[in-house]
């Protein structure tokens, strides 16, 4: 039961943000909302299934993108239909890069997803009379629920509707991802994650498990791109840059990849650590965030959630 | 017959690990493999089992080739093995270990949004064998946290769990120590007819498991079948006790 009220506090909290807060931090809010989505999605590869990839900013990149393309192009400002439309294009993306990735497993499923990664990068800064190359393309504020809401100035936008709205999409989506790890088909990744061969016996197909797995958490990354982009306002190729994909990845182990909501605190650990650290040390913060990360591997794997499990040994998550 | 294996051999490169190797096996058998090191049993399980497909020959279940089909295909025909190395899922426990394997057999993997706490159907199948395999007490017990006899013993019950015809078994009691041989062939023997498990086939080295526990022996050596009779009759034949037991090792009369 602590956990449900840890939980209700922590939703709580993240809601009244808004009311206590300064809008600085409000702002800093919505990437972690965003990522949150996008973690869910990878961790189910990540944590559930074995796999780490290095290339998921490619699918960040295509909801952001969606959500640029539709609005700047096709006049589309619904947010419902951008998310959904992100997440349908990251499906048929993801369709056939999952189906070459998943045979492969460890450092091979990992230079995989980079490649492709690398791919992407490469086709949405040359390609520039479709993305706007290393301008990006701008992505106007989109209607929430059918409400135009453009007579409201953007931050008042941003911290208002946009910042429940993303808490909602974020909420849903964990509430899905609870689900889908507690399922037959959750249990079944952690027998791929375990021990493939043995999975394989009890008649469990490593392959087309790792697929769906790729396949759902692209969706995720694909989502949070769609909500990630909307604030910034503009979509350019840094979103998809490899080292986006290192960040991803870098969060999920700062919050703990062995744990559900591990990776939604990396997310927020990450944001806000970054944001310290860049105005504490503009020149050098890149060097503390490394030497971070190497501490975290060697001293504490099970990230920050693994140091709160091993001080209350008794909590189950 | 339930397995019917013809003709079977298998190369690597210029080696020849099985010649020609012809075997059957119906039901309500419990069958033996035995043989030195490098007589060729461990390519012919994995032969048996589909993992690899051999140079030449058939294997076929239930009149159904299934040569080289792959583990995951034969495990739904109803062939289960287990392994000479003890095969766990380290992070998860007992109960879920055995709930995967009644995931599979009920065909349920896909359920992306059940809830996997509430299926009775996998719960009640996993507590059966955790019950047969008296793992039952240990059932909330992570598999890598488990005694080296109680990881076999799991190894062994989430392949009864998937409710096999026939299952074949990998060395079940080496690496366990000789009190707990007895032990887990006694659980396995009478949970394989509580599941109505029809036939098993083990490959191993204990001659005293082996005479104790076969109806049939088959004595494999240098790649070839050099006896397939009952344990008496393997006793009473000097030259496969000499070739393939050595006399040390075994028990003349093996009880059962």
């Amino acid at each position: 039961m602590t956990g449900r009220l840890g939980l209700a506090v922590a939703v709580a909290a993240v809601a009244a943000v808004p009311s206590v807060a300064p809008t600085y931090h409000v702002l800093l809010m919505l990437p972690f909302m965003a990522y949150g989505v996008v973690l869910l999605g990878l961790n189910l590869l990540f944590g559930y299934t074995g796999l780490v990839s290095f290339g998921h900013a490619l699918f960040i990149g295509i909801g952001a993108y969606t959500g640029a393309f539709l609005t700047s192009n096709f006049g589309v400002r619904s947010l419902e239909a951008i998310v959904l439309t992100a997440a349908l294009l990251g499906a048929v993306v993801a369709a056939p890069v999952a189906t070459l990735c998943v045979r492969y497993v460890k450092i091979y499923f990992g230079m995989l997803t980079l490649a492709f990664g690398m791919v992407f990068y490469t086709f949405v800064l040359k390609f520039y009379r479709l993305t706007g190359g290393d301008e990006g393309i701008p992505y106007l504020r989109p209607s929430l629920l059918g409400f135009g809401l453009e007579g409201i100035p953007k931050t008042d936008y941003l911290t208002g509707p946009y910042y429940y709205y993303s808490l909602v999409v974020l909420v849903l989506a964990a509430a899905v991802m609870w689900r889908i790890v507690r399922s037959p088909f959750g249990l079944c990744l952690k027998t791929i994650r375990d021990n493939p061969a043995k999975a394989e016996t009890l008649g469990i197909g490593v392959g087309r498990y790792r697929w769906y797995a790729f396949m759902i958490s692209a969706v995720y990354a694909s989502v949070g791109g769609a909500l990630l982009g909307a604030p910034i306002g503009n979509v350019d190729p840094t979103l998809v840059y490899w080292t986006h994909s290192g960040n991803i990845v870098f969060m999920t182990l700062l919050g703990g990849f062995a744990s559900f909501f591990g990776p939604i605190l990396g997310a927020f650990v990450f944001i806000y650590l970054e944001d310290f650290l860049k105005s504490l040390a503009p020149s050098y913060w890149r060097l503390i965030f490394g030497a971070l990360l190497a501490a975290i591997v060697i001293f504490a794997p099970g990230g920050l959630m693994g140091l709160v499990r091993r001080a209350r040994p008794l909590r189950a998550a | 017959m339930i397995l019917r294996a013809e003709g079977l051999r298998k190369f690597y490169g210029e080696f020849c690990a099985l010649d020609g190797v012809s075997l059957a096996v119906g039901a309500g058998e419990f069958v033996s493999i035995i043989g030195p090191n490098g007589a060729g049993k461990s390519t012919l399980i994995n032969v048996l089992t589909g993992v690899l497909r051999p140079s030449a020959g058939t294997v076929r279940l239930n009149d159904r080739d299934i040569t080289g089909i792959g583990p995951v295909r034969l495990a739904r025909l109803g062939m289960a093995r287990s392994f000479q190395l003890v095969q766990i899922f380290p992070d998860l426990t007992v109960m879920e270990t055995l709930q995967a394997a009644v995931v599979s057999r009920l065909g349920r993997g896909t359920r992306l949004f059940a809830s996997l706490a509430r299926d009775r159907a996998v719960e009640d199948g996993a507590l059966e064998v955790a019950e047969l395999f008296r793992l039952a007490d240990k059932r909330h017990t992570l598999s890598r946290q488990l005694p080296q006899g109680d990881k076999k013993l799991l190894d062994v019950a989430s392949a009864f769990a998937l409710r096999p015809e026939i299952i074949l078994l990998d060395e079940p009691t080496s690496g366990v120590s000789t009190a707990d041989k007895t032990v887990i062939m006694e659980i396995l023997v009478s949970a394989g007819r509580r599941i109505g498990l029809k036939a098993i086939i083990q490959v191993e080295h204990d001659m005293d498991i082996v005479f104790g526990y076969s109806d049939r022996i088959i004595a494999l050596h240098q790649g070839r079948v050099l006896a397939d009779a009952t344990p008496a009759e393997i006793q009473a034949d000097a030259h496969v006790v000499d070739t393939v037991i050595g006399r040390k090792t075994a028990r003349p009369g093996g009880s059962r």
